[in-house]
């Protein structure tokens, strides 16, 4: 279905093609035509350059109605994810005048200057004032946004063992995530690649003489408790990970060879994101979109897609290979309780030896 | 202002002494003019595999693993019943990345307009080094054809991004594209950079040692100013590359530890120790970000070029427009880790790569500004060049401003490596590189081959390619805000981003037009070549000196002696004169004042 529309597509701008070239080519019959621009063609792209204008705000709004609900740019679901929305949204609003404003210029100069035999243009190649407001007015600007932006980034990335933070091991690998928690002590036992057994279970290469590493505790399930900063130690076993996790603003890049670091506190658990309304919006879209797909699957003989549920996802960002596309793992936020009774039933990776 | 006399002493050095044949004419010339053309066509077969691959993998995206009569007549056995394999698709976007940044931007677009442009701008009779200038063609010529070779090995193509990071590039097991495939792009593009560099000295000294007498620095086009600073850039930054292509093959074939450590991969543990893959990371993007200005800074220099000639007025603000490529060009050397903020590498590092990137906006804000003040009470000639021309100040503001957030440090962490980082460099160096390169073909085209283009199908083309091109890298802003990793084989395992799929659609129907409709700027290439009107001497009423020589091409440029040059090249409707314009080798009147010193 998809190949025949694709086919007809071709075929019908082929065919357009075709037919405007044999236009053109007719109109050229007979007419002096010397292959430069005359006064009509100034005229006509004249006027196709403020209805190019037109287009760049009919596709700025239509971006804004269609794509620009963007739940990923509000309602962060971390602390320092409000900061960063903070500036996205007075960037994006510096950007959005800027962009109005210049786009506007240039076209409608094109329009209005539009060149007719006989008119001079005015000799004009300099004007030191002109360009120093326009040197100016960036500095001034783009200064505000550094030191903002500066401020922003120290906070977020000045998170250390000092405060106290849940520290949670990422460990990525061709193609899942796995999480390994300090345990009752909250401090990761050494681990090193060379130590993976997988005889023993021992994925992680955690070191099994390692008094710390008795109680650390290994999972493919993401549990946060809502309020406590967490700081995340990544590492990656054979090439190049990112750790995503969009709805908190975080990411940092996981590396073979060394350990990278990311830390933030999680601020809404997952059942109170679902309770959104933003978010309940944005999931009874998706359900009716998938729900619309089902019916073509159905027809087909397939199964019909599940109903989408909102859960916070970590997922992998840096091209890893084959399965790049389907690298995930669930983060639940929840309540402290909760977090104390789901970590009371896991296994300490003492007990999950083989 | 002067010290170029000598070139002069060519003045009777007669040509026509030794005689062509055809493999020293159209083969192995080593005529500049000549070499400009291989380029460009060599750069135009490339564009069109480039952009064949982009719609393949548009298509793949928005209509995920459904079969597709185009992937199963291209792909063979890497779309078994013409369902695209995951593969595959890495590799497309690897070698699409490729193609694209290097053999058309950089080699298609400075190779061509460096080589036309620099001997005829500047008056002098061709390159400093005719041999080195062929030589230089010829292994641009080599690595294309190994790249193209890379794409028929037995476990695939190059397929680990565009950036090839190890360990990902480095590993055969990590992935069949890291076998074979990646030893030939690595050659590949170690054969490219030794021709980019060659091209890049021959450039350099060209226009500081034979330029003719009067045309000073100050009174170069800006074109010419573009194209050497760009040399620079590459002489600078390439070699850097060289280094870290040459460290990876080391540890890939020889063992070494450059960028590998504690790697365990299937069942097994490998041996390297001690290496890091962000030391790749630091030496790929020391080019790989002047890359990004050695694309675009010719293009904004064939523009200005255009603009002045096509608006009739003087390129405004000429020294504000040297300072800022100037400017742009040290900038760009020492910005590279805003591609790193979240690679693992030190916070404080970040925060002065944060100061330095967004530094760039005020020379970038400078030339728009002073392209705008161009047009302003001109007399706009809308020749298809000139088109191109605005439409790339149009893209370089949208895709420009994007970059205020992505050289954020504090923002990036949320928009790195989505779709909003695709959007944003598509418009700011891919489209608009590409409608500069296109403004350049379109404006000296007479000047290659002796013919016009038809301006009716470049009407055409420009429009809808523009309408296109925003119509494609828009909507991609939005999809990355919501999130949206790029090289995502299929999304279909995220139901998240299920309200995204019909943006993909929308996107990839303008991916297919746009594509298609560059089949008529083919046509009217090639036919043009062939059967154009044939071209007046000096079409666009222009001041550069190129327009001073026949239009029938000849080793050595101009008959007789050189031009001489005694100003500027934007004197366009200056008062006192006749014409709207004043050629570069018209001696002042008297009392003239030469008024942009």
């Amino acid at each position: 279905m998809t190949a025949l529309l694709t086919i007809i597509i071709i075929l019908f701008v082929a065919i357009a093609m075709w037919q405007m070239v044999k236009i053109f080519d007719l109109a050229q019959v007979g007419s002096s035509n010397s292959q430069i621009a005359d006064d009509n063609d100034n005229r006509l792209n004249g006027y196709l350059m403020m209805g190019f204008l037109i287009f760049i705000y009919a596709i700025t709004i239509a971006s804004f109605w269609y794509l620009g609900d963007l739940p990923l740019m509000s309602n962060a679901a971390s602390e320092h994810g409000v900061e960063i929305d903070n500036l996205m949204i007075i960037s994006m609003v510096i950007i959005f005048i800027v962009q109005t404003i210049t786009q506007f210029l240039l076209h409608y100069f094109a329009f209005k200057y539009k060149g007719e035999k006989g008119r001079t243009a005015l000799f004009y190649a300099d004007n030191n004032f002109l360009e120093a407001i326009w040197t100016v007015i960036p500095v001034i600007v783009l200064a505000g946004l550094i030191i903002y932006g500066l401020f922003t980034w120290n906070d977020i990335m000045n998170v250390s063992e000092d405060d106290d933070p849940l520290v949670i091991e990422l460990y990525a690998q061709q193609f899942n995530w796995k999480a390994r928690y300090g345990g009752a002590d909250n401090v990761l036992g050494q681990a090193n690649v060379r130590l993976i057994d997988l005889d023993r279970a021992n994925i992680l290469g955690v070191a099994e003489d390692d008094p710390n590493a008795q109680d650390d505790i290994i999972v493919t399930e993401l549990h946060l408790p809502k309020g406590k900063q967490v700081l995340f130690k990544m590492r990656s076993q054979d090439v190049l990970h990112s750790a995503y996790m969009p709805h908190f603003r975080a990411q940092m890049n996981c590396v073979p060879g060394m350990v990278t670091q990311f830390g933030f506190t999680p601020t809404i658990t997952t059942a109170e994101m679902r309770d959104n309304p933003d978010m309940v919006a944005k999931v009874q879209n998706i359900n009716e979109i998938r729900t619309e797909a089902s019916k073509s699957l159905m027809a087909n003989g397939e199964e019909a897609l599940e109903p989408y549920v909102f859960d916070y996802l970590l997922i992998c960002n840096k091209i890893c290979g084959k399965s790049h596309y389907n690298m995930q793992m669930k983060i639940i936020v929840e309540e402290q309780e909760e977090y104390d009774a789901w970590m009371k039933e896991q296994k300490t990776f003492a007990n999950s030896l083989n | 202002m002067s010290a170029t006399a000598d070139t002069h002493g060519h003045d009777d050095h007669d040509v026509h002494h030794h005689k062509e044949t055809f493999v020293t004419k159209y083969i192995f010339s080593q005529d500049h003019k000549m070499i400009a053309k291989q380029y460009l066509i060599t750069g135009t077969i490339m564009g069109v595999i480039g952009v064949l691959m982009s719609i393949m993998f548009r298509m793949q995206i928005a209509w995920p693993e459904q079969p597709n009569v185009l992937f199963e007549a291209l792909l063979g056995k890497w779309a078994p019943d013409g369902v695209m394999d995951a593969d595959i698709y890495l590799a497309l976007v690897t070698i699409h990345g490729t193609i694209m940044v290097f053999f058309v931007l950089t080699a298609g677009l400075s190779g061509t307009f460096s080589n036309l442009l620099i001997p005829l701008q500047i008056g002098a009779r061709d390159m400093a080094s005719g041999f080195l200038n062929m030589v230089s063609y010829w292994l641009f010529f080599l690595s294309s054809v190994i790249m193209i070779l890379s794409l028929f090995v037995e476990a695939g193509p190059a397929a680990a991004g565009w950036t090839v990071y190890p360990p990902l590039s480095a590993l055969p097991m990590a992935q069949g594209g890291s076998g074979m495939g990646m030893t030939l792009w690595l050659v590949s593009m170690a054969i490219f950079i030794a021709s980019s560099l060659l091209g890049s000295l021959n450039y350099i000294v060209t226009v500081i040692n034979l330029r003719t007498k009067g045309m000073s620095m100050t009174r170069l086009p800006l074109t010419i100013w573009a194209f050497f600073v760009t040399a620079i850039i590459g002489v600078v930054s390439f070699p850097v590359l060289l280094s870290a292509a040459l460290l990876l093959i080391m540890d890939r074939s020889f063992g070494t530890s450059f960028f590998l450590s504690d790697i365990f991969i299937q069942g097994e543990v490998l041996h390297y120790q001690g290496g890091s893959p962000v030391l790749f990371e630091h030496l790929f993007w020391f080019l790989g970000h002047p890359e990004v200005y050695i694309v675009l800074l010719p293009a904004l220099g064939i523009t200005s070029e255009i603009i002045a000639t096509n608006s009739r007025k003087p390129i405004f603000g000429y020294r504000a427009m040297v300072a800022s490529i100037l400017a742009i060009a040290f900038l760009s050397t020492i910005v590279w880790g805003h591609h790193m903020f979240v690679s693992g590498m030190n916070p404080f590092l970040g925060s002065v790569f944060t100061f330095t990137t967004l530094l760039i906006a005020i020379p970038s804000a400078v030339k728009s500004f002073n392209y705008i003040t161009t047009l302003w009470k001109g007399n706009l000639q809308m020749n298809p060049a000139m088109l191109f021309s605005i439409g790339l100040v149009s893209t370089f503001i949208t895709g420009g401003l994007t970059g205020i957030i992505l050289g954020d440090s504090a923002l990036d962490i949320n928009v790195h490596d989505t779709y909003f980082v695709i959007a944003h460099f598509h418009l700011v160096m891919g489209i608009s590189a590409l409608y500069g390169m296109f403004a350049g073909i379109y404006h000296w085209f007479p000047k290659m081959f002796g013919r016009m283009l038809n301006k009716n199908l470049g009407y055409l083309h420009f429009w809808v390619t523009a309408i296109c091109a925003y119509g494609v890298f828009f909507p991609m802003h939005f999809i990355g805000m919501a999130g949206l990793p790029r090289r995502y084989y299929t999304n279909s395992n995220f139901p998240l981003f299920d309200d995204l799929t019909n943006a993909n659609v929308v996107i990839t129907l303008f991916a297919i037009v746009g594509g298609i409709f560059q089949l008529v700027f083919l046509y009217n290439f090639f036919s043009s070549i062939f059967f154009g009107k044939k071209a007046p001497q000096n079409p666009w009423r222009s001041n550069t000196l190129e327009w001073t020589a026949p239009v029938k091409h000849m080793h050595g440029n101009w008959p007789g002696a050189i031009p001489h040059v005694y100003r500027w090249s934007y004197d366009y409707s200056k008062p006192g004169h006749d014409e709207d314009f004043v050629p570069q080798n018209v001696p002042m009147k008297e009392g003239e004042e030469e008024l942009h010193h």
